[in-house]
């Protein structure tokens, strides 16, 4: 399928889901929904720097909350629209991923790793050192009850997620298609060799971390008004980081479809074990599944299936 | 903003005495990402195991946490030998350790964390011994034995594993794993075996770094995260397998933290080891000792 046509289906495919979502009278469907979209987004996002280069980001936390509290500072100053927040949260994510990969790029992959678990911490406390945003206390964002066009908040805050994933996963079919991608790949399989034959590594992995980076901050930065009451503990909880490591990893880390199949069935999973069992259990499913993907299908679910599809083309 | 000198010569003493403790917290992770370029993510969870076991064994029969910890180091080898087992068979031999091992060590970090809050809460849990509660006085200047004996016996503890490192056939063969190992099978010596000792050995380190912790402060399950920075700023200032380089650099950060505790209120003191590894890894990654 061509990139464009897949945009467009994508899209379609998109506003088909709002419509039919307009259905549902029952609010928690869109609070549910919201989650499972904002995780389609951070492991689509954390895929196109450790899916298609190989690098491993821990701070998708870190990142993710920079775009909530960029909301928190800019709302406290003076209110703008949730877009404009996007545009704004997702630089400000963009700017410091190409800081940490412009210091820690040029070293072995290992070095960036624990950069950005690091990246984590020192955000934090700045942010716990910050009073403007509430410290450590915490802030609170009132949100208003009903929204322009759509009526009910909840449901615009829906609609708005739903078009950062749709825009996520177009984005990140488009340069899996494209020369961007193909100099991805080399990095992946082999960084050396690609330096050798005259792929501008550095280069292509500072683009795939200010992309990914930008990504997270813009899920980040609804999240205020979604929650209502945002601190830090929150804000950059360690679960942002596993999930958005395990989704990709389980439904398979080289293709786009990879990172929405793990989102979708691992986010579900979660709200549905969170309702019916208990959060700490969700947390420690999520880091079963992981570890057992890892171990025992390291190309997760699109690896497991992509054989039976194969064998009945041929 | 001054600084009086008995302040600024406690804050010193104070950093020394944590920097010993940090040089027990770090060993393993300089054998493990050091020399045998395992990137461990998970070192602080195993230390956090520790601590509890310390605990568990201190609250319910009372003995001393340093010394439960000596007598459970076979158990933590025991356990490091198992990972490095599964480690090698699912990544190494696959060629596959830098995505999926790190992801692999990631997921062990947060199922030990969790884990330990489903069993414990998020309670903080603390030791009795004899040593925690007072303080020698040498003029102005103030000793807690919590600080000075964990900082002694780690010391000792790195003292020990430099003996073996240098003197001993395996610590030889674990030195020079890290720079050939085809020469290593030259020699008849099974460089998986040597792999596997080394690290269950780094692992086993993990348990007595959990005594220490626990004796030093009250311990919940979250607490291994502050550790990840530390340790790995640590093991990279002081050049990536060195002992020696990472005693130097656990107390230069000891006393950095101190100073920034002391003088700036402690909600700015995480900030400052990863603060310091940033900077390590963007003008000095061969580390202070490194070439």
């Amino acid at each position: 399928m061509r990139s464009w046509t897949f945009t467009l289906v994508a899209v379609v495919a998109g506003a088909a889901l709002f419509a039919l979502s307009r259905f549902v009278q029952n609010d928690y469907f869109f609070f549910a929904g919201y989650v499972v979209l904002q995780y389609i987004v951070l492991s689509t996002a954390w895929n196109i720097l450790g899916g298609y280069c190989g690098y491993v980001n821990f701070g998708t936390a870190a990142l993710f909350a920079l775009g909530a509290y960029t909301s928190v500072a800019i709302h406290k100053f003076h209110p703008v629209p949730i877009p404009v927040l996007i545009v704004i949260g997702g630089a400000v994510s963009a700017v410091v991923g190409l800081g940490i990969g412009y210091l820690t790029l040029r070293l072995r992959g290992a070095f960036f790793s624990i950069a950005t678990l690091a990246l984590a911490v020192v955000i934090q406390t700045l942010i716990i050192n910050w009073d403007y945003v509430g410290g450590s206390r915490g802030a609170y964002i009132l949100r208003p009850q009903t929204a322009p066009v759509i009526g009910s908040y909840i449901q615009y805050l829906f609609l708005i997620m739903l078009v950062l994933a749709v825009a996520a996963v177009a984005v990140a079919r488009l340069i899996e298609r494209s020369r961007l991608g193909y100099g991805f790949a080399t990095i992946r399989d082999d960084e050396i060799a690609a330096e050798a034959s005259g792929v501008p590594t550095l280069r292509l992995k500072l683009i795939a971390t200010t992309l990914s980076g930008a990504f997270m901050g813009m899920a980040g930065a609804p999240l205020p008004y979604y929650v209502g009451y945002l601190d830090p503990a929150s804000g950059f909880n360690l679960a942002y980081a596993v999930n958005s490591i395990a989704m990709p990893v389980i439904g398979g880390t080289t293709t786009w479809i990879g990172p929405l199949i793990g989102a979708i069935l691992l986010g579900t999973l979660q709200q549905w074990v969170t309702v019916t069992i208990s959060s700490a259990v969700n947390l420690l499913i999520v880091g079963l599944l992981l570890v057992a993907f890892v171990i025992i299908a390291p190309n997760g679910i699109v690896g497991l299936v992509r054989p039976l599809f194969q064998r009945g083309h041929r | 903003m001054s600084f009086p000198l008995d302040l600024l010569i406690n804050a010193i003493v104070a950093g020394v005495l944590l920097g010993g403790f940090y040089a027990a917290v770090t060993c393993g992770i300089s054998i493990a990402f050091g020399i045998l370029d395992i990137v461990n993510i998970a070192h602080p969870a195993f230390i956090i195991l520790g601590s509890y076991i310390a605990y568990i064994v201190n609250s319910n029969f009372g003995f001393d946490p340093i010394l439960v910890s000596i007598v459970m180091l076979p158990a933590f080898y025991a356990l490091g030998a198992a990972v490095y087992q599964v480690y090698y068979v699912s990544f190494e031999r696959r060629g596959q350790e830098a995505l999926r091992g790190l992801a692999f060590f990631f997921g062990l970090l947060f199922i030990t964390e969790v884990v330990l809050i489903l069993v414990f809460g998020v309670d903080y849990r603390y030791v009795e011994a004899v040593y925690i509660g007072p303080t020698l006085h040498y003029g102005f200047i103030d000793l807690p034995l919590r600080m000075l004996v964990p900082c002694l016996v780690s010391l000792l503890l790195i003292l020990v594993l430099q003996v073996c490192l240098t003197r001993t056939f395996i610590g030889r063969a674990i030195m020079a794993v890290a720079q050939d190992q085809e020469a290593l099978r030259l020699m008849a010596a099974d460089p998986i075996r040597i792999k596997r000792i080394a690290f269950a050995v780094s692992i086993a380190t993990a348990s007595l770094a959990g005594a220490f912790l626990i004796v030093i402060q009250p311990v919940e399950p979250s607490v291994g995260r502050d550790y990840i920075g530390r340790v790995f700023a640590i093991c990279v200032m002081g050049g990536m397998g060195s002992l020696p380089g990472t005693v130097i650099a656990a107390m230069l950060l000891g006393v950095v933290e101190s100073f920034t505790a002391t003088f700036y209120g402690p909600s700015w003191a995480p900030a400052v080891s990863f603060g310091f590894l940033l900077l390590t890894l963007a003008f000095r990654p061969a580390g202070l000792l490194g070439r």
